[in-house]
């Protein structure tokens, strides 16, 4: 048995690892964006000098031979569905008994005038990073579009000591995740770190004769600058298979076992649209677990034990600048019908956390955390089994996932709701 | 500031560098007398320092009379007290003639003479004995004369290479005249005082900061990226560290300007192990105050780098020289063996026996300590307790090393060489440790063989001083800043093995939260692929780690956390995540 795999993210290699963990299959993994595996998440680091490249590959490059895992570093230009092969930009052919695509994303293209401006870019690919080398000297930039990756470009940029603007369309920062709270206070932040946030923002049109020299606002208002960031968001990387006959949607079409419409053919990571997801999850989730995830139940699958795809309660985190948030379960932008939540915060440390519950049963839906650490597998097993907004305020300290020594927050939290309950 | 900051700390460097260029002596009949302790070989040596005698000189010119004075010193000996060419055919002869014995050498030379007690001792298996050959017979006592010129003559009527170097030690010290004599305490502001305020003024640059992890341009910077300032400052690190260890002689400038403290503290003048406890003390000091701007959003790392301050500040400075100022033994209360590799060397053994009811406290306190407490506050906290927040060698790492901890080597070779080296240091402290005491207390000189004092002087000069000091410190820039922790530290590797097997301390992850960015693994100084363990969701034990939560602090998703708890699921594997 051949199992070939497209692209080397996370969602492809850990599909290979776990191959190989369970069987003796042949094991190909191509990709054009690098010889080895990487982890796209870190990239930010690299531009501002934390890490070096090599810093971000989680494995040896000895580790592929060893175990048996071949890497093709080339593009795969077609697939041939009928007699189960692909095409590579290099003319080769190789064949497969079963194609796992893990293709990933591609960043959205920006409408606006003058997006393909040389010094207008966006934030995915290792290539995108090598471009983005360009900057050195530059002492303006403008970037459009809020979200996780343009607050990451804003702090690189930053980082190196170029004024950045961030535009962004909406009343508060990220508002349609962020309950209205949280959207403030990380506003709040992002412009205390020195980033100059521009709210209720479009950009009319990106300016210069060949390479970017300004940006419209649609308020007419003209920032000059040498840079322009195009971070409106993310879209499943499926355009050279959009002629096949796989079925896509805005991504590909799988069932829970990851299957396309396609025989001997799944599809992974970010590029998957799952046609019935589960409770409380999307159809196309850009993160990085979820690839994982998905790779370790295709393994499975593949291996003889039909693993249907359950990632079970939502989770995420990121940091804006130097501000962590987490979040749990269900914690809608606007938190209305049955949901109703208490939100507590403080300046110093800056720091805030928010509990959804259910109004009519006091159960446990989601959490918010900003500034402060909680602990996932209480918080996860707290609303899998229905705690109480009780039980959770009585035993609130054990969520705490902060260092030691820090300041607790628990005993505050929890007067303050009782305060107000 | 932060410019005029490294203007300073460079103006404060450089003048230090100077300073054995500056120095200048000036030798004079009293010192020769008070030096060569007696009058034959005072004579001899003045008689060899004439043309520097009473003159201005460089250390250089000082020292490189010194070596000839002590060859002279070591030739007028051998022709005084050894046996000439003649002397040897005439024992010769006694021995041809069978009468090769204490009388008749006796009768040659007389009872008293030099060469005969020494004969008597080093050449009586030949009284009365049958050779095969003359040719036999002449490199047998060919082989006993040699013996006493090299273990009689030289160390009682000339200077050995122990007596030599202190001898040049001293005269060197002791003949610093001029400018750096005069205004010591000028030099010594115009060296560790700029370097200090100049330090402190670039704290600036974090405080100028928002709280934060700030690690912006690490791998861009020249001396944190192995780059022509890391070069730089590792190539002047081991060369202080061979000066140190193998020629004190040549700093006698520098430590000349820490005698006026010395004396404040211990009564005594300063030697080069109290410019060097000095130097070390206030760099873990200002490094210190650094890590305290750079962290300061962060309790942990600021209570750690604290502790790690206080306890050498207080305990390995202060408190040893105030000590000596009491006429107690000098002794550092947190030192632990193996660490403390000659804790039980007779001479310290023999000190603190000698030291009366402090002494005593001292001794039962160190092996207490050592052999109790040690083990028992690893169950509890992990070596973390000590490495990172008593200990000298990993204080100097958290403050004045924690610029370059992202140079250690994660490979899994890495972590293979790791623990072939540093189980191989704790089995060779052991095993010294018991032929040293073996010898203390039967009097043997050899255990299984091998003799004791080598073992003792191969550990002192290949651990002890090159290993922990030069390599492991002079090799920050290139390897990180815990290549002795890491690499040979006994201790480290004692307090591992409990760490590993019975601790209850854990590095705990946080479910699925983890990226796989890579931070922790880069800024553990251990060289500890952490992310390996947390992207699986997996808790880390791991023997080598030493708690200095940084990991933790540079985590961008709060994946990590030190923790203290109970010994069930100590490796556990969050649901998030199948392995
Ligand atoms: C800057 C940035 C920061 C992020 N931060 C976070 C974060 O903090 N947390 C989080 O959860 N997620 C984060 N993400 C999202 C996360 O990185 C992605 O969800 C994840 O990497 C997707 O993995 P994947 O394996 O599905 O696809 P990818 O990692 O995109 O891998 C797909 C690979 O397939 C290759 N490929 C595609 N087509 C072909 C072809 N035809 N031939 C050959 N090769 C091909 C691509 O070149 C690519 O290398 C971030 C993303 C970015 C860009
Ligand atoms: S720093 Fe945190 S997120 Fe990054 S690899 Fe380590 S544990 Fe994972």
């Amino acid at each position: 048995m051949h199992i070939v795999i497209i692209g080397n993210g996370i969602a492809g290699i850990t599909t290979a690892r776990h191959i190989r963990k369970l069987s003796d299959y042949k094991v190909t993994v191509i990709s054009s964006e690098s010889e080895y595996f990487f982890s796209r998440t870190a990239l930010m680091y690299i531009y501002m000098g934390h890490l070096k490249f090599e810093h971000t590959q989680p494995y040896e490059n000895w580790f592929w031979k060893k175990n048996k895992i071949d890497l093709v570093f080339d593009r795969v230009t077609d697939i041939n569905t009928e007699n189960q092969s692909l095409s590579l930009q290099s003319g080769k052919l190789i064949g497969y008994d079963k194609l796992v695509l893990a293709l990933g994303s591609t960043p959205r293209p920006l409408p606006t005038l003058g997006a393909e401006l040389k010094g207008v870019q966006s934030l995915y690919s290792k290539q995108d990073l090598e471009l983005l080398e360009d900057t050195k000297g530059i002492k303006q930039a403008v970037i459009i579009g809020g979200g996780l990756i343009g607050i990451e470009l804003a702090e690189m940029l930053h980082s190196r000591g170029v004024h950045v603007t961030l535009a962004v369309r909406e009343k508060q920062y990220w508002d349609i995740v962020l309950p209205p709270e949280e959207a403030e206070m990380v506003g709040k932040h992002i412009i205390s770190r020195g980033i100059d946030l521009r709210l209720n923002t479009t950009v009319e049109s990106i300016n210069g004769s060949s390479k970017v020299e300004s940006v419209t606002l649609g308020t007419g208002e003209v920032l000059e600058c040498q840079f322009a960031g195009a971070t409106i968001g993310v879209v499943p990387n499926i355009k050279f298979i959009e002629n096949t006959a796989i079925a896509t949607n805005r991504g590909i079409l799988v069932d829970e076992l990851l299957q396309t419409n396609v025989k001997n053919m799944y599809a992974i990571g970010d590029c998957a649209e799952i046609k019935q997801p589960t409770k409380g999850r999307r159809a196309i989730e850009a993160v990085w677990y979820t690839g994982r995830i998905m790779g370790e139940s295709l393994a499975q699958t593949l291996c003889g034990t039909p693993t249907p795809y359950n990632p079970g309660i939502w989770f995420n985190s990121a940091k804006f600048v130097d501000l962590e948030y987490q979040t749990y379960g269900d914690v809608p932008a606007k938190i209305d019908g049955d949901l109703t939540s208490m939100f507590w915060s403080e300046e110093k440390p800056e720091r805030g956390l928010r509990i959804v519950y259910e109004k009519a049963t006091m159960k446990v839906r989601g959490f918010n955390a900003l500034g402060l650490r909680l602990r996932h597998e209480l918080c996860d097993e707290w609303i899998a089994t229905g705690k109480t907004i009780d039980f959770v305020l009585e035993n609130l300290e054990a969520l705490n996932f902060d260092p030691e020594f820090y300041k607790k927050f628990a005993s505050q939290v929890t007067s303050q709701f009782k305060t107000l309950a | 500031m932060n410019r005029l900051g490294t203007v300073l700390v460079v103006l404060g460097f450089s003048i230090f560098l100077a300073i054995p260029f500056l120095t200048t002596h000036t030798l004079t009949k009293s010192i020769i007398t008070k030096e060569f302790n007696s009058d034959e070989k005072t004579t001899i040596a003045t008689k060899a320092f004439e043309p520097v005698i009473e003159k201005t000189v460089s250390t250089w010119q000082l020292l490189s009379a010194t070596g000839k004075a002590i060859t002279e010193v070591n030739e007028t000996a051998i022709a005084n007290y050894s046996f000439s060419t003649e002397n040897i055919t005439r024992l010769e002869n006694l021995a041809h003639n069978n009468s090769l014995n204490a009388k008749s050498i006796e009768a040659l030379w007389g009872k008293e003479n030099f060469k005969v007690i020494a004969f008597k001792n080093y050449g009586n298996w030949l009284f009365g004995r049958e050779f095969g050959s003359d040719a036999e017979l002449e490199s047998n006592i060919k082989q006993v004369t040699d013996n006493i010129a090299q273990y009689e003559v030289i160390p009682k009527k000339g200077i050995d290479k122990y007596a030599a170097k202190s001898l040049k030690y001293n005269l060197a010290k002791h003949s610093i005249t001029g400018l750096l004599h005069t205004n010591a305490l000028l030099f010594l502001l115009l060296t560790f005082g700029l370097a200090v305020i100049g330090g402190l003024l670039m704290l600036q640059s974090y405080m100028a900061e928002k709280p934060g992890i700030k690690n912006n341009g690490t791998f861009f910077h020249p001396a944190k990226s192995r780059k022509w300032l890391g070069i730089i400052i590792g190539t002047l690190l081991i060369s202080f560290y061979v000066l140190l260890y193998f020629f004190p002689e040549y700093m006698v400038g520098w430590i000349r300007l820490t005698d006026s403290i010395s004396y404040k503290l211990s009564g005594s003048e300063a030697g080069q192990f109290f410019l060097y406890g000095f130097m070390y003390t206030v760099s873990m000091l200002v490094m210190g105050a650094r890590m305290l701007a750079k962290y300061r959003h962060n309790n942990y790392q600021l209570i750690r780098t604290g502790s790690v301050m206080f306890f050498q500040t207080i305990f390995a400075f202060l408190i040893p020289e105030i000590l000596v100022r009491l006429n107690q033994p000098y002794f550092d209360f947190k030192n632990a063996w193996p660490l403390d590799y000659d804790f039980f060397f007779d001479f310290e053994l023999n000190k603190l026996i000698a030291g009366g009811n402090l002494g005593m406290f001292m001794l039962v306190w160190g092996i207490t300590f050592s052999l109790i407490a040690v083990p028992i506050f690893t169950y509890f906290y992990g070596k973390r307790w000590y490495c990172s927040w008593v200990c000298g060698c990993g204080g100097l790492a958290e403050t004045v090393g924690d610029p370059f901890r992202q140079l250690s080597d994660k490979s899994l070779r890495a972590w293979k060489i790791e623990r072939y080296m540093i189980y191989s240091v704790l089995v060779f402290a052991v095993v010294m440790t018991i032929g040293v005491l073996y010898t203390y207390f039967t009097g043997a000189s050899e255990l299984l063989g091998i003799n004791t004092f080598s073992m003792r002087q191969v550990y002192g000069a290949f651990i002890g001083a090159g290993f922990s000091g030069v390599v492991g410190t002079g090799f920050y820039p290139v390897m990180g800043n815990r290549v002795w922790c890491r690499f040979g530290c006994p201790l480290a590797a004692y307090m591992g093995i409990v760490q590993k097997f019975k601790s209850r301390f854990k590095i705990t992850t946080n479910g699925g939260q983890c990226i796989s960015c890579g931070n922790c693994s880069t800024y553990c100084e251990m060289g500890i692929d952490v992310r390996a363990y947390a992207q699986r969701g997996e808790n880390i034990v791991r023997a080598s780690c030493v708690g200095c939560g940084v990991c933790a602090a540079v985590c961008p998703r709060g994946v990590l956390k030190l923790e203290n708890d109970s010994n069930t699921n100590r490796v556990n594997t969050a649901n998030f995540v199948r392995k």
